[in-house]
């Protein structure tokens, strides 16, 4: 059984925040660089150029790349022979404090009606999954507000089909526009229930492969070619590049429904794993 | 101070001259006080106002990251600006027909930042000063110099949006 303290939660989850606000990831920028090098729009093409070069800044500076450093999603998965010896959620709300003081990142976090700010940026949104092994495993997800408000949820029927997901997801990008900061990646939950198809929508954000499922992988391609179509473009400028990626998650639902989460995600898509 | 009647969707432009941030609060209560015939805290005259809330700013720093915010939420108040005589609004994204017909009616303009740019941004803010609404931390009124803007005009005073596809 292995032992896991508050601090090690805590020092982990702040230095994971810096990682994810500061720095983009590999993966992301090389996804926006072949986009900027295919596209035909000389103002998308500019506006592609800028977000390079804002990443470059960030990184050197460790200055965010946003100000807007979001509120703090965590993907938790706990392995069954872990013993976490403290308050799992206060360790987690720890960090998320203590990140946010040291590097002067913004509290965005308030109460709904009175938008009195909670002035630390907590409480975090954590989710927590029992898995196999000894390892505690957190995706922190610091998630701005402009892709956020975006995102969809929709009770499909289940004889809509692959179409009527395909027409439920482009739509919400066109009304979203410019707005969400495209180039978009878009997570999108397929099946289970109500709760379980945005939870999964935002989960599929993080992975950075197709679907092992080829149903699913050729759906994901099909979506990425249709949204990119719809000439959106960098911030809404029109072009080619509207979504750099596509990630579809799946869960068996009712007979009688086809319920349907779209997550929009900005161009940088911060996410950070961390594992102890 | 750039001369606006020049200005039309689509042109690539940098802005030099002073700016001041107010995002969804301050607007709320900016509105107030127009509604209550009360005396503005600030001064907008021939100036801009940019839809955005910055990190803190760091020990030694001019200003913490500081790239633009969704503008749609503010299209509700459209009907104020003219009021504060500014120049235009700076922001991110398309807005409301309304807000279009309104730049032409009023003679304002909507320029656009990039999304996400906030490092790069802050890099051409020489300096800061929060002049209005501390109390609401990022987002209050911060009076900045700003120098070499990278924007895209969106709307310009003749009806035109750069979002037209």
């Amino acid at each position: 059984m292995k032992e896991i303290s508050a601090i090690q939660i805590k020092e982990a989850v702040s230095a994971g925040l810096l990682k994810a606000c500061c720095s983009l990831s590999s993966c992301v920028l090389s996804k926006i660089k072949i986009a900027k090098n295919e596209e035909k729009s000389a103002l998308a093409k500019a506006t592609l150029e800028q977000i390079i070069e804002n990443a470059e800044i960030a990184d050197s500076e460790t200055l965010p790349m946003c100000q807007d450093t979001g509120i703090v999603t965590c993907f938790v998965e706990i392995g069954y022979d872990v013993h976490i010896a403290c308050d799992l959620y206060e360790a987690i709300n720890t960090g998320v404090k203590d990140a946010y003081e040291r590097y002067y990142f913004r509290k965005s976090v308030a109460h709904p009606l009175s938008r009195k700010n909670t002035g630390d940026n907590t409480p975090a949104i954590v989710h927590v999954k029992m898995v196999p092994g000894d390892k505690l495993k957190i995706m922190l997800v610091p998630k701005g507000a402009g892709s956020e408000n975006m995102s969809k949820l929709k009770m499909l029927n289940p004889t809509d089909g692959k179409q009527g997901i395909i027409d439920f997801v482009v739509s919400a990008v066109k009304e979203a526009d410019g707005r969400p900061c495209p180039p978009i990646f878009l997570g999108i939950g397929i099946g289970g229930n109500f709760e379980t198809a945005p939870m999964m929508a935002k989960e599929a954000l993080a992975r950075t492969e197709r679907s092992s499922d080829p149903e699913i992988a050729e759906l994901e391609e099909t979506i990425l070619r249709e949204v990119n179509k719809t000439n959106v473009g960098p911030m809404g400028l029109g072009g080619d590049t509207t979504c750099l990626d596509v990630f579809i998650n799946t869960y068996p639902c009712h007979i009688a429904s086809m319920p349907v989460a779209v997550n929009i995600q900005c161009h940088a898509n911060r996410h950070v794993e961390v594992v102890l | 101070m750039i001369d606006i009647t020049k200005l039309h969707a689509g042109d690539v432009i940098t802005l030099d001259g002073t700016i001041y941030t107010a995002r969804d609060q301050a607007h709320a209560r900016l509105k107030k006080i127009i509604d209550n015939g009360e005396p503005l805290p600030v001064d907008f005259t021939d100036s801009f106002i940019y839809y955005a809330g910055p990190t803190p700013t760091m020990p030694n720093g001019r200003i913490g990251s500081i790239g633009p915010t969704t503008s749609s939420r503010m299209d509700k108040f459209i009907e104020y600006m003219p009021t504060l005589k500014i120049k235009g609004m700076i922001g991110k994204g398309p807005r409301d027909e309304h807000v279009r017909e309104c730049c032409k009616k009023y003679g304002i303009v909507y320029l656009v930042a990039t999304g996400g740019a906030g490092a790069l941004l802050a890099k051409r803010v020489k300096s800061a000063k929060e002049i209005a609404f501390n109390d609401l931390g990022c987002e209050s009124i911060k009076q900045l110099e700003v120098e070499n803007f990278p924007l895209i005009v969106a709307y310009d005073i003749y009806g035109n949006s750069v979002f037209d596809k």
